[in-house]
């Protein structure tokens, strides 16, 4: 059960190897956190994930869960939620896709739409329907300020976290009442390997703040939270930047 | 029997949970909840003034025990009473003053019902002298996983299990209780200030004993030499010689007056150590340093909060904890050293009470013990406040205290067992009752109070 000030004691995270997710897991471990759930694609990586998080003192499982295999999702997660409550489900799978070559090879492009929107989607809803049979928990979803507007330079991906966002919110909104709350996390340019190719922009941050907004969020019962906070300003602004104008902004 | 599905918190509004509520209002119709109620269990709740998640059950079945409030017999001369356990001690006083009698024990406010006052076996200003709730009960009716209806009676495993059992052992339908005699519906109080915190437990340990209410209001945001400094009020039911003549006409009237409810949309943060610190100061203040034979009301001396319903909202969307432990006699400097803590981290806490424990009762996950009892009230949104508490509570356990089940809302599930040295034998009975665990809370898998470990 999650405590007074919003802390899991059991933690699924969908996307085992997500550095952000490993962030926020190692920050809940140490607080309340006892039982993890890792899981994600068959590797070497992923168990080395959970043994990271076994030092601290955590008991870790990882299980197999390929976000672009819908069809086995209620089979895979429904395992997970038999073995006991699930205070919070950590949705933190997802990729950047290189937006020059998917925009040459829509297949590729298709494959981000389907890994961050529709698996998620499908994900989504699977953990929805086990936590509100529990009658509590939250399900954090690591969308991003990439959805908030579409951007020249990445709009594939945008796009695919733009539905992610809107599906989060309306879940939220439908799971209202229902002892279930739904956070949407919308990070910046957060450093990890996913955006290690790229040059770093403004405001960049880390995995760790990204779990400290994440518990400060839990214990508000935020509906959405930016990282990091000045982005919700930032991002206000941009959002009523004529799109002549921004179209040749350089972000 | 309706059930709707609701969202649900304890009376500090932290970490809701969704549950179907039931709410039965006769014997059959409780059992029929309870052969009904499906796989994540039920949980009975009297009015929610528990503080935590001791009266949720998400996914499952709250029983509103409310519906059960019938008085059935009252014996005026022997001063017993019986009644159903959703009758709150707040009509028990309506009915039982004009006629002479005072229920056994109260806690801070009159609206808990008797299956929460022996739930949580709950103590009163008079612990001390009267023990806690449970130990004036004489019987009970229990409706058990099985379904069945037994009468419990004191000195027996199931009663020790069910008095601060934390509604796990089954749902108390009824009980009979044993009353005190009083002359008048007023208290007559003395009160007086302490300077420091040593200065407080000395009055205490001093004079507690011609009391037979007493507590102290602590000033937590006092620091320095002031620390700890405290108002104490304590008093007894007056007797009818102390009233004036006026008074003396109608010595038993109860007529606690309500001001409006609080709103329900208010601010967070409305709470902060400026204007709690002021309060703090206002009161501290305002207390005579020394004052004999005030005569007040029963709800002034008892419940103050009582007159503004809802008073919880004053801690806005974000809610508040109530800390409370205990440490035995013997074990002071546990204590100084947490209320040092406590005053030095600047917690905003208007409402801190201290006041010493007399002699335990049998119950098996019965909070009080021989020895100090300290409370207070923090807004859930304090930076920090999580780590802070987790603190704290190493220092209790480490000093054979423990914290107070009805209030608690984030303890941490280890040290559980070394705060209630009884817990083994709770569970291995709950085992033996309720191998189903029909019987099931928010607060019991948190704090794994039903595992066999
Ligand atoms: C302002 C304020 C002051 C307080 N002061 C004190 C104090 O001085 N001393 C003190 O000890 N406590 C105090 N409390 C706490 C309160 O007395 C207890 O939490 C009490 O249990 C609340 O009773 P309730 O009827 O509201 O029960 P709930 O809060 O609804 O339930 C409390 C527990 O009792 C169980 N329970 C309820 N009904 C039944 C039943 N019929 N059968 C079996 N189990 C049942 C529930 O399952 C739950 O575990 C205070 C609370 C407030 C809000
Ligand atoms: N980094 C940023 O700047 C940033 C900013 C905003 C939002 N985000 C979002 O935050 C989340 C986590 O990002 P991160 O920075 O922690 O990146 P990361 O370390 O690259 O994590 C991405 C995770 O997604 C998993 N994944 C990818 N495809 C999958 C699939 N088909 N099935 C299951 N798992 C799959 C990866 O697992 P494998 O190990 O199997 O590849 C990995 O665990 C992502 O949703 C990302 O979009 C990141």
């Amino acid at each position: 059960m999650k405590d007074a000030f919003g802390l899991p004691q059991s933690l699924l995270v969908l996307g085992g190897t997500s550095e952000i997710a490993l962030a926020t897991a190692r920050r809940l471990i140490i607080r309340r956190t006892r039982t993890v759930w890792l899981a994600g694609r068959p590797s070497l990586a992923l168990e080395q994930a959970a043994e990271g998080l076994r030092d601290l003192g955590a008991d870790v499982h990882t299980v197999a869960f390929d976000a672009l295999d819908p069809d086995s999702h209620e089979a895979v997660l429904g395992k997970v939620f038999a073995e006991g409550d699930i205070d919070m489900v950590l949705l933190a799978f997802g990729i950047l896709g290189d937006q020059a070559r998917d925009e040459r090879e829509p297949l590729s492009a298709v494959r981000v739409a389907q890994t961050n929107y529709t698996g998620a989607v499908s994900a989504g809803l699977v953990s929805a329907r086990a936590l509100q049979t529990q009658g509590h928990g939250s399900l954090v979803v690591l969308s991003s300020v990439a959805g908030e507007r579409a951007r020249r330079s990445n709009f594939i991906y945008g796009s695919s976290k733009a539905g992610l966002d809107t599906f989060a919110q309306g879940l939220g909104d439908a799971l209202y009442g229902t002892g279930v709350h739904v956070m949407v996390v919308r990070p910046g340019f957060v450093r990890t390997r996913m955006t290690s190719a790229l040059p770093e922009a403004p405001l960049a941050t880390t995995p760790e703040a990204v779990a400290t907004a994440v518990e400060l969020g839990l214990r508000r019962r935020s509906e959405t939270v930016w990282v990091p906070g000045a982005l919700r300003v930032v991002m206000t602004a941009l959002r009523h930047v004529p799109r002549a104008v921004f179209r040749r902004l350089p972000i | 029997m309706s059930a709707e599905t609701v969202s649900v918190t304890g009376w500090g509004r932290t970490a809701p949970s969704a549950a179907r509520l039931v709410r039965p209002r006769s014997y059959a119709e409780a059992r029929a909840a309870v052969r009904e109620c499906g796989v994540r269990g039920a949980i009975p709740r009297g009015l929610g003034r528990a503080y935590g998640d001791a009266a949720q059950n998400a996914g499952g079945t709250v029983f509103d025990m409310t519906g059960l409030d019938r008085i059935r017999t009252i014996d005026a001369d022997a001063g017993t009473v019986r009644c159903d356990a959703g009758v709150s001690l707040h009509r028990l006083m309506e009915v039982l003053l004009p006629l002479g009698w005072f229920v056994p024990v109260t806690p801070g406010t009159r609206q808990v019902t008797v299956g929460g006052a022996i739930g949580a076996d709950i103590h009163g200003k008079n612990h001390h002298v009267s023990g806690s709730f449970s130990r004036h009960v004489t019987s009970l009716d229990l409706l058990t996983a099985d379904g069945s209806v037994r009468t419990v009676t004191p000195g027996t495993p199931l009663f020790d299990a069910t008095a601060g059992g934390m509604g796990l052992t089954g749902v108390i339908l009824a009980a009979t209780l044993r009353l005190l005699p009083v002359e008048a519906s007023l208290m007559s109080v003395d009160t007086e200030r302490a300077g420091d915190l040593d200065d407080l437990m000395a009055r205490l340990t001093a004079t507690d004993h011609r009391y037979r209410y007493s507590v102290a209001w602590i000033d937590l945001l006092a620091r320095g030499a002031a620390t700890g400094r405290a108002v104490l009020t304590r008093g007894d039911h007056a007797p009818l010689d102390a009233l004036p003549a006026r008074a003396r006409r109608n010595p038993l009237t109860f007529r606690p007056s309500r001001l409006p409810a609080a709103p329900s949309l208010l601010p967070e943060g409305l709470l902060n150590r400026r204007t709690v610190g002021l309060f703090n100061e206002f009161w501290y203040r305002k207390a005579p340093r020394a004052r004999a034979g005030e005569l007040q009301t029963i709800s002034a001396f008892f419940h103050p909060l009582d007159g503004v319903p809802h008073w919880n909202r004053i801690y806005g969307r974000g809610g508040f904890v109530q800390y409370q432990f205990a440490v035995r006699h013997g074990q002071e400097d546990a204590l100084r050293r947490i209320v040092h803590r406590v005053s030095e981290r600047r917690c905003p806490s208007f409402l801190a009470v201290l006041k010493r424990f007399g002699e335990a009762d049998p119950g098996w996950l019965s909070f009080p013990l021989p020895g100090w009892t300290l409370a207070l009230d923090i807004p859930a949104g304090l930076p920090g406040l999580g780590t802070f508490l987790d603190e704290l509570d190493e220092e209790v356990a480490a000093a054979d205290g423990r914290v107070y089940l009805a209030k608690d809302s984030r303890l941490r599930p280890d040290l559980l067992a070394a705060m209630y040295p009884r817990l083994a034998d709770f569970r291995a009975l709950r085992a033996e009752l309720d191998p189903r665990g029909v019987f099931v809370s928010d607060l019991a898998r948190r704090l794994n109070l039903q595992e066999l470990s």
